[in-house]
């Protein structure tokens, strides 16, 4: 089983997000990067199916500036197999169908039999890309995976719905599959793991930039959000808290 | 036609966020057409045949009975190529998120999904975890569009009156690739979250199983049920049916009173439709007092049980 798992450098959750001077994107030189949440459980799934049939071949893919073969790096320290490194000129690509029609050609003649992903990138929250692959190349799609089954040629998905419901989907292979955080304990790299990285193979692929026209959606401007509600900010001590709260339990909101 | 709103299936009732859809589509403007697939097509046409809308157009077929994504996106991007209009818009549910990419792919036009807001020609989305806004925008002649949780009001629907199309395809069975179970619901219990006027809603600022109860106590004090975020959910403090956020509820009571929610935006797009917000968290900055109405800055066990004796005194 060849397993492609696409990861995404982004943001960390703690970083500051200093908004650059023509107000389109941040400004990166501030930013402290990291493995997309999601996608590390992605990474880590495919890492439990390659080990549970005791073959096969999981590879880390990125794309984006030079920057962002730290995560390939990170994957391999993981267990990963190899990586792709899909070099792409700056500004990096926005839109989910562009990003999907160029990685696509780039990993097409590789002919892998499933693609995670995680189910949305921290940065854009688009989660397409990952179904998007699976129509241009082909395959088999489904959405939200939170736990999988996998035999020679189907995979089996249960699929989150909302409300706490669930589906069990059967997908034949190949497939692409994108990954609900919270369905496995991803691990860390061990010692062993990290020195073993750094003779992995990272092959650079450059991007064929052509997919890119204006009709690609694109950010006009980024701006810091405006709350247009009046928020009444209660602070002080305990019981005058508590007074104050049961003031709006039974006068604003006459629930008492 | 210039506007395709995709109506969903939720267990047999038409979802909420399809009529927030034909909301946005109606503010958008021209002549819209709404799809409903599926064994409830026709009735779903029934609920909103008094919907200022130009048509209602139905399919049902073997292979769309029930929802699957190789079925779903084949016919909305056969209906699209035929009839060629601007938007196709559809709330942004996990079905949608589901199959409509597929849709994206197969007509070759952008998708910007998860809408918040729509101004001449630009469409706003949170990014960056909600920190920031992005204004989008495509010179694409199509556009498939998907709408957050309510960005518009189902109550603020124009009425008036629509027609109704029936359209037969002869989709070949060979096109669906995945084989699709029956949803199931993994625990239900006998609580109705979405109904209920008043939530006392949990957050890890509860910090562990042994005070939930408080949330309980306040809860039978002020006749409202209890609900709770991922988190509290995933640790296994609360039932998972009581969950409140994209994968859980939606809700939109007359009071929310959360306790220790920070307000990570997956929570957020669950409930953010509340009249009021009541919300008590230790740290000024969570994003949850952005929406509140009342923002208590607080340790929520140090007020909860002195908020629970002074109700009983009462």
């Amino acid at each position: 089983m060849k397993i492609a798992v696409l990861i995404k450098q982004v943001p960390g959750s703690e970083s500051r997000l200093p908004i650059n001077s023509t107000s389109t994107w941040i400004e990166e030189t501030s930013i402290t990067y990291t493995m997309n949440p999601p996608d590390n459980y992605a990474l880590e799934e495919a890492l439990i199916i390659r080990d549970k049939l005791g073959s096969g071949e999981v590879v880390v893919i990125s794309m984006g500036p030079e920057r962002v073969q730290k995560v390939i790096r990170e994957g391999l320290a993981k267990g990963a197999d190899r990586g792709i490194f899909l070099k792409e000129d700056e500004p990096s690509m926005v839109d989910p169908l562009c990003v999907a029609k160029a990685i696509s050609k780039a990993i097409e003649q590789e002919k892998f039999d499933l693609v995670f992903t995680g189910l949305q990138s921290d940065d854009m929250g688009m989660g397409q890309t990952g179904v998007l692959i699976g129509e241009i190349l082909g395959m088999s799609t489904a959405t939200l995976a939170v736990e999988t089954e996998i035999s020679e040629k189907t995979i089996k998905i249960k699929r989150e719905l909302e409300s706490g419901w669930f589906q069990w989907v059967s997908l034949p292979i190949p497939a692409s599959v994108s990954i609900q955080s919270g369905l496995n304990v991803p691990r860390y790299p061990s010692l062993k793991g990290i020195m073993g990285a750094k003779k992995k193979e990272i092959k650079t692929v450059n991007i064929d930039e052509s997919a890119v026209n204006s009709t690609c959606q694109k950010i006009e401007k980024i701006f810091v959000p405006q709350t247009s509600k009046q928020t009444e900010v209660i602070e002080g001590d305990v019981d005058t808290t508590v007074s104050k709260i049961i003031e709006i339990l039974k006068i604003d909101t006459k629930v008492i | 036609m210039d506007i395709l709103v995709v109506l969903e299936d939720n267990n047999g009732e038409l979802h909420r966020m399809s009529k927030e859809a034909i909301v946005g589509a109606q503010k958008i403007g021209g002549s819209i057409s709404a799809l409903a697939i599926g064994k409830n097509a026709v009735h779903f046409a029934d609920r909103i045949k008094d919907v200022d809308i130009k048509e209602v157009i139905t399919v049902n077929h073997e292979s769309v009975s029930s929802y699957n994504a190789d079925g779903y996106a084949t016919i909305v991007a056969d209906i699209a190529k035929n009839e060629s209009p601007k938007f196709i818009i559809a709330g942004h549910t996990y079905q949608t998120r589901d199959f409509m990419p597929r849709v994206s792919a197969k007509l070759d036009i952008p998708f910007i999904p998860d809408i918040i807001g729509i101004d001449d020609g630009k469409f706003f989305k949170q990014i960056l975890n909600a920190k920031l806004n992005a204004s989008m925008s495509s010179n694409s002649n199509q556009i498939i569009l998907s709408f957050q949780s309510s960005t518009f009001n189902e109550e603020l629907i124009s009425k008036g009156e629509c027609s109704y199309r029936n359209i037969e395809i002869d989709s070949d069975s060979s096109l669906t690739r995945s084989v699709s179970d029956e949803p199931f619901q993994e625990d239900s219990g006998d609580v109705d979250l979405e109904g209920a006027d008043i939530l006392v809603s949990v957050g890890r600022g509860i910090e562990k199983k042994e005070n939930v109860h408080l949330a309980f106590e306040l809860a039978d004090l002020i006749g409202a049920e209890v609900s709770a975020s991922r988190p509290v959910v995933d640790s296994e403090w609360i039932d998972s049916f009581r969950q409140v956020g994209s994968s859980g509820s939606n809700v939109s009571p007359k009071l929310y009173f959360s306790l220790g929610i920070s307000g990570a935006i997956q929570h957020v797009v669950g409930m953010k439709g509340s009249k009021k917000i009541l919300a008590i968290n230790k740290d000024s900055d969570a994003p949850i007092f952005e929406i509140a109405d009342y923002a208590v800055v607080g340790d929520v066990l140090e007020i909860i049980p002195k908020l629970i004796e002074a109700l009983k005194s009462k």
